[in-house]
């Protein structure tokens, strides 16, 4: 089976800004990929370089199988997008643009149509302009997930819907992979990412950061401890891989890298353990380490 | 709080937003009765010529139709009278700009954000009527200024200055009450020009049949009847302001009756499902309402126009001036003919104008990003802009058509040679396709092309209209005269022209539209 999107050095410059620079991204089949970055990392100019709306300036990108700009109509037969923002003729109803989406895309199950709508409580009569910012993402949304394609590419599709529907869309997305539709998913919404996605890419300035499974890159990070012990918590500073040490009393909270965690571990247990928590690092913590502060190591760390 | 608190600021917010069109409008429709004073000076300066005009041109229905009854033969009562279709344009801006400083704040959620501020209930309202009010108060003032610097008595000016004004002021506050009724700014622009509509209607009903109370009952039947420069009858001022503050006073509760967002009138429901075909069933939606609304303005432009021709042809008799002008205008033979060639390449400026606005619509769409999700479909960009297209081409044929037709009945009738005239008329319409064919083609060229530049279209049209119409009182040179493409639309009515430039104006717009779609093909989308 072809490999859905696979993108290698892609770059893309408007005027003097260079919005992607150097972009590897890798889409296996039948898996519900997720996209993160924070606002203008480029999630957005990288769709559109692969619905062929956007010309590369460098870089290969293969969209199922074709070149994007080249093949672009036969190639958007096979998939659906989702734009962040989806915007409506003011004068037709969301069902007209259902149907018309739909049919552009080479037909809708009617079926499927009827059970987004009901799964997602949307009333297709109402008129575009009368839609609120969640409603027209669920236009979007019902349009694309009702059509017949192998590929879904979703631009942070839910802004604006509440919690119990971003539930409701989680269930679709599960759905559609079991169907073995493959999804792009470009996201901030860190629970979001966390709950669908099987392999997470992260950029930052057009170029990525991270690749791999949520526990690869957990795996490539630190673990809060937070323990109370007997002793004096001294040496454990100075151990390699033990970051951000600090001691009040008796009590002692350190971040650590996982391979150094062991060492740490043992150290711990000389002094004499009364109580211990540890945490795995959140994606949120993943998103701070590599976007909220200006961090030491290099980007790019672990491809 | 008071009801009316922070309506100072939203008047500078109103100001700072409007700080351009705001003052053109009023100083345009300012000057416009000043220039009408000065040409009838000129044009008629004695008084047995303006006689003969006065109860001449003056009172043939199609020009009382259009702009009102003359109560004399003075320099002034004939300005008055010409004058007298400013106050449908003054309130048509008028409502236009109130309901675009309430409802369409409201609608686009700019409201919403304000209301949450110091803000007092009736402070959105309040601004936006104290605006224009105040606008059409300086238009006032300014259309008195200018009429007596021309060298007509001040008291008629006076007279004429504030009618205009307060017919102005009486459809602000139509638009401000409209704005209430409906949840889009589209909803409550539709019922505020149709009132505007039912006015002239009655206007023009009682002022061709000589029934003076029905143009009694239209705030555009006041203004000529306050009798500028002929025994003023001040007492009529009267009515206007009482009409607006009727309505304001209903204005004000509705706009407390109802939630912020929410109009009187429930919105339609549309249908569940969809059988817009594809880009071209879209584009149709998109496109239908301008098409139809062009089409009806165009054929009342024309059966106006078909009637005024022959009194037009018997204004000038004997006055060598106008004879001169108009011939320059581009007519060769009969002076009504002459008048018809020369209004009707005025025509066919408006339809280039609807060709830019119907090309310029898929830049439109692209900013909007509604253009995106389409063309992440399975449709071509090709279609897609064919979609479009199709309109920008087609749709000033179908206008141009449709006011030839209607000239060819009015003026057929009047002539008393329907057959005989219809399909000439139909082919002077026809003939100015071409050019406006150039300029819808200029305009797919640049959004093609150079996307941020594509409102440029829009210059080129007045250009075009600059040139046609100062070009020959100016005297410019020729080859600056041929840049305009509507320079070279023969003259059909004349016997001795040929299709060789309607071809070349053909040939020139299929390329220029041709580059744009090649363009577009190249290009990022969207280009922001």
């Amino acid at each position: 089976m072809e490999t859905p999107i696979e993108v290698a050095g892609l770059v893309k410059t408007f005027g003097r800004t260079r919005a992607l620079d150097g972009l590897d991204l890798t889409v296996r089949a039948g898996e519900v990929h997720g996209f993160l970055g924070p606002n203008g990392s480029g999630k957005s100019t990288t769709i559109r370089v692969l619905l062929g709306l956007l010309r590369t300036d460098a870089g290969a990108v293969r969209l199922l199988g074709g070149d994007p700009w080249r093949d672009a109509v036969a190639l958007h037969r096979r998939l659906a997008y989702v734009p962040g923002d989806v915007t409506l003729w003011p004068n037709l109803s969301g069902g007209e643009v259902i149907d018309l989406l739909g049919r552009l895309r080479g037909g809708l199950d009617p079926k499927r149509r009827a059970e987004l709508l009901e799964s997602f409580e949307l009333d297709p009569r109402k008129k575009g302009r009368a839609y609120s910012k969640g409603n027209r993402q669920k236009v979007g949304l019902v349009a694309a997930l009702a059509s017949d394609v192998e590929l879904l590419i979703l631009d942070e599709p839910t802004s604006g819907l509440d919690p119990l529907m971003e539930e409701v869309f989680q269930q679709w997305v599960r759905r559609a992979k079991r169907d073995g539709r493959t999804v792009l998913l470009s996201s901030h919404i860190l629970a979001e990412v966390e709950a669908l996605c099987d392999r997470v890419t992260i950029i930052r300035n057009g170029r990525n950061v991270e690749t791999g499974t949520l526990a690869e890159l957990r795996h490539l990070h630190r673990t809060s401890v937070d323990a109370e012990v007997v002793g004096s918590p001294d040496g454990l500073a100075d151990l390699p891989g033990v970051h951000d040490v600090r001691v009040e009393g008796t009590r002692v909270r350190f971040d650590v890298d996982n391979p150094a965690l062991d060492a740490a571990l043992r150290r711990l247990t000389e002094i004499g353990v009364r109580s211990l928590v540890s945490q795995p690092p959140t994606l949120e913590e993943l998103f701070l380490r590599h976007y909220g502060t200006i961090t030491d190591e290099p980007a790019g760390v672990a491809r | 709080m008071s009801t009316l608190t922070g309506t100072r600021h939203l008047v500078r917010l109103i100001l700072r937003r409007d700080r351009v069109l705001l003052p053109l409008w009023v100083l345009l429709l300012a000057l416009l009765p000043m220039t009408y004073a000065t040409s009838f000076f000129e044009l008629y300066p004695d008084a047995a010529q303006r006689t003969a005009y006065a109860t001449g041109p003056a009172t043939n229905p199609s020009i009382v139709a259009l702009l009102g009854p003359v109560y004399g033969d003075s320099i002034g009562a004939l300005t008055a009278q010409r004058g007298g279709f400013l106050t449908l344009i003054i309130g048509l801006v008028s409502l236009l700009t109130v309901i675009r400083h309430t409802r369409t704040e409201e609608e686009a959620g700019r409201r919403e954000l304000l209301g949450a501020t110091v803000l007092g209930r009736h402070a959105g309202l309040a601004a936006a009527l104290l605006v224009t009010y105040a606008a059409n108060l300086l238009l006032g003032l300014l259309t008195v200024a200018g009429l007596v610097a021309t060298g007509l008595p001040a008291a008629g000016s006076l007279a004429y200055g504030l009618a205009a004004a307060l017919a102005g002021v009486v459809f602000a506050t139509v638009g401000g009450l409209t704005a209430q009724l409906t949840e889009t700014a589209g909803g409550a622009r539709g019922i505020a020009v149709g009132v505007l509509g039912v006015a002239f209607a009655l206007r023009l009903v009682g002022d061709t049949a000589e029934r003076d109370w029905v143009s009694w009952l239209s705030p555009l039947g006041w203004a000529p009847r306050i009798r500028a420069y002929e025994g003023e009858r001040w007492w009529v001022l009267v009515l206007p302001v009482v009409l607006s503050v009727l309505l304001a006073a209903l204005a004000y509760p509705l706009s407390v009756r109802r939630d912020l967002g929410a109009g009187l009138l429930p919105p339609r429901l549309g249908p569940a499902d969809g059988g817009l075909a594809g880009p071209f069933g879209l584009a149709w939606r998109l496109h239908r309402g301008q098409l139809i609304g062009w089409s009806v303005g165009f054929g009342l432009l024309g059966l106006v126009l078909g009637g005024a021709a022959e009194a037009a042809g018997k204004a000038v008799e004997g006055n060598a001036q106008v004879e001169e002008i108009l011939a320059r205008l581009g007519g060769t033979s009969a002076l009504a003919e002459a008048y018809l060639g020369g209004t009707l390449g005025f025509v066919g400026l408006a339809a280039a104008g609807y060709g830019i606005q119907a090309a310029l619509r898929m830049r439109a769409e692209e900013v909007a990003g509604r253009a995106e999700p389409l063309l992440a479909t399975a449709v071509h960009r090709f279609r897609w802009l064919a979609s479009h297209l199709l309109f920008a081409l087609a749709g000033p044929v179908v206008v141009l058509a449709v006011a030839g037709l209607a000239v060819g009945v009015t003026y057929g009738l009047g002539v008393g040679d329907v057959p005989g005239q219809l399909p000439r008329m139909v082919g002077v319409g026809l003939a100015q396709v071409p050019a406006a064919w150039v300029l819808a083609g200029l305009a797919v060229l640049l959004y093609g092309l150079l996307p941020r530049l594509a409102p440029v279209a829009w210059g080129a049209l007045a250009a075009c209209v600059l040139l046609g119409q100062l070009g020959a009182v100016l005297e410019l040179s020729q080859w600056l005269l041929d840049l305009s493409p509507f320079t070279h639309t023969p003259q059909v009515l004349g016997d001795d022209w040929t299709a060789t430039p309607l071809l070349t104006l053909t040939a020139i717009a299929l390329t220029l539209a041709a580059t744009g779609t090649a363009a577009l093909h190249h290009r990022d989308l969207p280009t922001t």
